[in-house]
């Protein structure tokens, strides 16, 4: 399958941003730096169409290095096209710029992905935790995240 | 002298018109709300957390739970993620595709009759909500033929469906799809004309297509907003470009337009399930990959072949390939998207579910200050929100 035409542009744009791509299934992925992500977020919208913001989340790559990465799932809902960009994120400094100016919704998302995966956002206008209660300790969804609970063992898993 | 302080209120999280546990804390000036502040997670279950220790089999009652009045839409966006995952989307038997599409379509009836009866009795109509459970009973006794469940019915499979239909069903679905558009006309009887539905209803909760795109609601509330997008059109699944049927958009972007909207895509699902049992050919509804998809009872208990599959499928569980893939359905409330990231192991790396009430529910501050407090409930009602969704 042919490169997907966004990738030219964004590599024109920012050529030293881009760190990789990957298609799979059909499914272009491109990975930036995570420095870019605001300007890269608002090129997408205002000049490529990318105008909806589906789905945001954490991915935690434990033992790796950087170990997480942030998945913006973006859809243009004119040409019907989606496209994903992940930004890595370094554990000692685990912060990304907010792209809640970019698309409202992210809002939410983001508070989420605080919230279950303790990566934070700058200039957040409202970054509480939103599904834990609000004195919760810890990140659930991190790989190091007692599985069945704070104060237990963890789960070694069915397939150890 | 004027008193001029606002006061804030809590609406639930025991509440009748929130639809579950939803708090909402309301900053009001008199009658008219200042600030509305949702709070949520009352009913988080950890479900992406409980995927990744999971098979992908496995997972499939999980995902009945997310959304419990459209379970078979949840299933069916699950399944197809898995199936794109490990590349057999493409070997999925034709029967298998025109069942699953059927019920997808039974279910958004299912899901859009609870919000019609729930939205009307929460502005004061009750009786819309009797004949509409009346008609979702008989949606939930066919579940229950089908599956052996009401509502969390479990019935897709990675690969197909759990078992074929039951002897009797395509006649109880046509007897059904017959009748069904003159309900829809009853509670139109009922609702549309009525002046207080209208009074209500009209101008309230306004949102832009432009705020409704950025804040990313999706479904029949964005819909409502004049934005044409509907991913079973768009993007297709499941075969779904071969059926005919219309995208219903209204851009009176208010509770009206989203109520009149809701009301066609019901009157097109009809049309849909009808296309879909002229489509239906007897023939295999699980496809021929062994190594991935459960084999049937019958092949397990009689042949060495099924029952070495079935053991390795129940005691490891099939493996993907490293990759990773995100899969969106038109659930009845909007996008539901599954986000899967696999490392090779037989258990998701990481399961993000994009639900689409959870982001429909971010509309609600916007929609609903400044506006009067009785507003909030029909704005509640008209984002057809489901907690279970929400919290995940």
């Amino acid at each position: 399958m042919s490169e997907h035409a966004a990738v030219g542009k964004l590599k024109g744009k920012f050529s030293g941003s881009v760190l990789d791509v990957v298609e799979y299934r059909g499914e272009t992925t491109i990975t930036v730096k995570k420095e870019d992500i605001v300007a890269i977020c608002t090129f997408m919208k205002k000049d490529l169409g990318y105008n909806f913001l589906a789905d945001l989340c954490g991915v935690d790559y434990l033992g790796r290095a950087p170990r997480f990465m942030v998945v913006y799932n973006i859809y243009n809902v004119t040409t019907k096209d989606r496209l994903r960009i992940k930004v890595p994120v370094e554990e000692s400094d685990a912060k990304v710029d907010t792209v809640s100016g970019v698309w409202g919704t992210a809002n939410w998302h983001e508070r989420e992905c605080w919230d279950l995966m303790g990566i934070s956002f700058n200039n957040h206008p409202d970054l509480r935790r939103i599904l834990m209660p609000a004195d919760w300790e810890g990140h659930p969804l991190r790989k190091d995240y007692p599985l069945q609970g704070p104060g237990r063992e963890p789960y070694q898993g069915r397939h150890k | 002298m004027a008193f001029t302080e606002t006061m804030t209120v809590n609406m639930g999280p025991q509440h009748p018109s929130t639809h579950g546990v939803l708090q909402l804390i309301l900053e009001l000036d008199g009658e008219i709300v200042v600030k509305a502040t949702p709070h949520i997670g009352f009913l988080h279950r950890g479900t992406e957390k409980l995927s990744e220790n999971r098979t992908y089999h496995q997972i499939i009652p999980l995902t009945d739970r997310l959304d419990y009045l459209a379970p078979m839409h949840n299933n069916l966006g699950y399944v197809l993620a898995v199936e794109k995952l490990f590349g057999i989307t493409d070997q999925i038997p034709e029967r298998a595709q025109v069942v699953r599409v059927m019920l997808a379509e039974l279910t958004r009836i299912k899901s859009h009759l609870v919000w019609i009866a729930c939205h009307a009795l929460d502005i004061g109509a009750m009786t819309v909500f009797i004949y509409a459970f009346r008609e979702r009973e008989f949606i939930m006794d066919m579940y229950e033929k089908i599956s052996g469940a009401r509502m969390t019915s479990n019935y897709f499979r990675v690969g197909g469906l759990s078992a074929d239909l039951p002897d009797g069903f395509e006649k109880d679905m046509r007897d059904f799809i017959d009748v069904m558009p003159g309900h829809i006309d009853t509670y139109e009887g009922l609702l549309t004309g009525n002046k207080i539905w209208q009074k209500r209803i009209m101008g309230v909760g306004e949102i832009s297509a432009e705020a409704a795109l950025d804040i990313g609601l999706t479904g029949p509330s964005m819909r409502g907003s004049g934005v044409d997008w509907d991913l079973r059109r768009d993007n297709p699944y499941s075969g779904y470009e071969k059926y005919d049927f219309k995208v219903h958009v209204d851009d009176g972007c208010d509770t009206w337009a989203r109520y009149k909207v809701r009301l066609l895509e019901m009157r097109e699902s009809c049309k849909i399930i009808r296309q879909a049992l002229d489509k239906l050919k007897p023939g295999p509804v699980l496809a021929d990959c062994p190594k991935i998809c459960l084999p049937p009872k019958q092949k397990t208990v009689n042949t060495i072949e099924g029952l070495i599959h079935h053991f390795k499928i129940i005691s490891e569980g099939p493996k993907p390939e490293v990759g990773e893939i995100y899969q969106g359905v038109e659930n009845p409330k909007g996008e539901v998207g599954f986000y899967i990231v696999s490392n090779g192991s037989p258990s998701p790396y990481r399961m993000k579910i994009r639900p689409a009430s959870f982001v429909n529910l971010q509309a609600l501050p916007q929609m609903v200050e400044g506006r009067l407090i009785a507003d909030v409930v029909a704005v509640i009602g008209t984002l057809d929100i489901v907690l279970g969704e929400i919290d995940r």
